[in-house]
């Protein structure tokens, strides 16, 4: 692990919604830790169970959703189980989340000051103006010119890059220990999205807060992540450091993924694609969830793969892991 | 903001002008009030007379444009069968309609915006089914008819409540009102109501409608993340998103409640300018229906007006809007 201690420990998160159609299994047996002041990356596709994780961590997941199995320990406790007060007080304090539409996020109707203040007061006993001027200090911190003038506005008033350096400002007004970021640059242009990866880097190393990245684009990942957790249907596939599976993708899904991303060498050449799509997780049947898609699928496939450890500091769920290259 | 109303104000005297042609022509087409006025024994020459003594001698053009020159220094005509200047006749009956309607609206407004939210926020219990199934009700069953019960019930069988009139009024800045006596309130509770029934299941839908909505946007749920109460959640994050609906339709509405409290009126004999307009239809007093008329359309225009500035207080875009216009 990156750090001595660590912020959060999942261990075997499971997250289910009982649909009129059966239980969809969104998280099957989730586990992972993040270090103190490290950065995680989840990747995913859409539907593999990555945002429901992240609401699952903070305690948000909307029925017929729930945590039916699992701990998820932060800062030493376990939350799973906790009622709604104590959540609540976690929530945005201890934890806080970025979302992925900064046009969504804010209450178009409240001032930012009124949304700011209100999430300081929702957690400590001050006066008004000392959470005006908290509010003012974390507009400042990230990057938003005349942050007093800028308090009075209305959401609509700023650009989406700016809209998002506000929710990020509003998740650091507690210090929190750690962040839960939602794919918070997937809504925004290439250029403000490497503003926002810096803004979001810089200030992770500043106030010593662990931080869970979740996207599907592997390369913005790439560039801010410690380590990476790749999840496919509900479940981490393959775990290691960021230079690791980047370089020495064992999982063919996470080969898939990496071969799927257009870089200088295959221009002029067809992209590759990982064939079929992602299963429905509603009723998935037994055995690797990957294997319909898989080249390199066989029998043994029916059965579910364990998580193995071939690597130091890797987590694979694969009967045929690729170990060429670590040999 | 201020262009934004002058532009406004203009554009109100247009449909104000245009309005008063199409009443003014419309109910010269209705009828013929001389067959109504006259003596059926009257001879020849007594017709002649009320007829020029009533300026309906004169062609449709010229007794219209006699009407704008009086209109525009408030006179509205005299009531053929009061023989009372026909603006004062209505502005006599107008507190009672107003004290009716506005009653009515704060009823549908404090009863409708937490039902509708509390059905929205719990969809699947048995009482916020409840809540829907009578608004239900509430649309559906004919007012008239819902007025005769609510007598049959309140009044004759249980006689808790009195049927008709307004009751004990006093004076307030020169304002006859009923609801500051316990008489005049008990004679409002009723129509009122009955009024408001068909408001209250809007409201109730329309605030449902906002709920569910809202609900499941980001902000509530970012809101939730930032660890407010579910309670801070709900009446300002939810509520002020969910009141820009209902404060259109409700301003709106309420131009309705003012010229459609005719039926209650009626059923309840509230003394209000609904029964008078009511009546001076039946006998074609053409001053008072025109006057009634213009007055209604002043007061949508008003309305509309009205809502527009809440509208832009309730919601920071549109006020950014205004000033670029």
């Amino acid at each position: 692990m990156a750090g001595d201690e660590t912020t959060l420990t999942v261990e075997g998160l499971k997250t289910h919604f009982f649909t009129k159609a059966g239980v969809v299994k969104a998280v099957d047996g989730v586990s992972f830790e993040v270090g103190k002041g490290e950065i995680m990356g989840l990747v995913g596709e859409s539907g593999s169970g990555k945002s429901v994780t992240g609401f699952s961590i903070i305690g948000l997941v909307d029925p017929p959703g729930r945590v039916v199995e699992g701990r998820i320990i932060h800062d030493g406790r376990d939350l799973v189980g906790l009622d709604d007060e104590q959540m609540r007080s976690l929530r945005g304090n201890r934890i806080a989340m970025i979302f992925q539409d900064p046009m969504m996020t804010l209450n178009p109707v409240l001032r930012i000051e009124t949304q700011m203040v209100e999430a300081v007061l929702a957690h400590n006993t001050v006066p008004a103006a000392q959470a005006r001027e908290a509010a003012r200090d974390a507009l400042g911190q990230v990057g938003i010119p005349s942050p007093d003038e800028r308090l009075r506005a209305y959401p609509h008033q700023f650009s989406g890059g700016m809209r998002q350096r506000v929710a990020i400002a509003i998740a650091l007004l507690n210090r929190p220990s750690l962040i839960i970021a939602d794919e918070p640059t997937t809504a925004l242009d290439v250029t403000i999205q490497g503003q926002i990866l810096y803004e979001a880097q810089k200030l992770c190393r500043e106030t010593g807060a662990s931080m869970i990245w979740i996207t599907h684009d592997l390369a913005v990942v790439a560039g801010i992540a410690d380590r990476i957790s790749v999840m496919y249907a509900g479940r981490i596939v393959e775990q290691g450091t960021t230079a690791d599976i980047i370089d020495q993708p064992a999982h063919p899904y996470t080969r898939g993924l990496i071969g799927s991303v257009p870089s200088r060498n295959t221009r002029g050449d067809r992209l590759f694609q990982i064939p079929g799509m992602t299963p429905s997780l509603l009723n998935l049947a037994p055995g690797c969830a990957f294997r319909e898609r898989c080249s390199v699928a066989d029998d043994t496939c029916l059965a579910e793969p364990e998580p193995s450890h071939p690597l130091p500091g890797r987590v694979l769920r694969c009967h045929h892991p690729v170990l060429e290259v670590a040999q | 903001m201020t262009v934004f109303i002058i532009r406004r104000l203009l554009q109100s005297v247009v449909v104000v002008a245009v309005m008063s042609l199409l009443v003014f022509v419309g109910v010269n087409i209705v009828g013929d009030p001389v067959d109504m006025l006259i003596n059926p024994e009257a001879d020849q020459a007594e017709i002649e007379r009320v007829i020029r003594d009533l300026g309906l001698d004169r062609p449709l053009h010229e007794q219209y444009g006699y009407f704008v020159v009086n209109a525009l220094q408030g006179d509205l005509g005299d009531s053929f069968i009061f023989g009372q200047p026909a603006l004062q006749l209505i502005i006599e009956r107008m507190p009672a309609t107003f004290e009716l309607a506005i009653a009515a609206l704060l009823l549908a407004v404090v009863l409708g915006i937490p039902l509708g939210v509390l059905a929205g926020l719990r969809p699947d219990a048995g009482w916020s089914r409840t809540i829907m199934a009578g608004s239900i009700l509430g649309f559906s069953l004919p007012s008239f008819w819902v007025g005769i019960m609510m007598i049959m019930l309140f009044a004759v069988m249980l006689g808790w409540l009195p049927s008709t009139g307004r009751g004990d009024t006093v004076p307030v800045l020169g304002v006859e009102v009923s609801f500051l006596t316990r008489d005049g309130l008990s004679h409002l509770l009723l129509p009122a109501i009955n009024l408001s029934l068909f408001k209250l299941s809007l409201v109730i839908r329309l605030a449902r409608a906002g709920t569910r909505e809202a609900i499941h946007q980001d902000y509530i749920k970012f809101a939730r993340a930032k660890g407010l109460s579910e309670t801070r959640v709900v009446l300002v994050h939810l509520l002020k998103n969910i009141m820009i609906p209902v404060v259109t339709v409700l301003g709106l509405e309420f131009g309705g409640l003012v010229a459609f409290s005719v039926v209650t009126e009626s059923v309840f004999a509230w003394p209000g300018m609904g029964k008078l307009i009511i009546d001076s239809l039946h006998e074609l007093d053409r001053p008072v229906v025109v006057a009634y008329l213009m007055i209604v359309v002043l007061m949508f225009v008003i309305i509309n007006l009205v809502v527009d500035i809440v509208y832009s207080i309730l919601d920071p875009r549109v006020r950014l809007q205004d000033t670029r216009a």
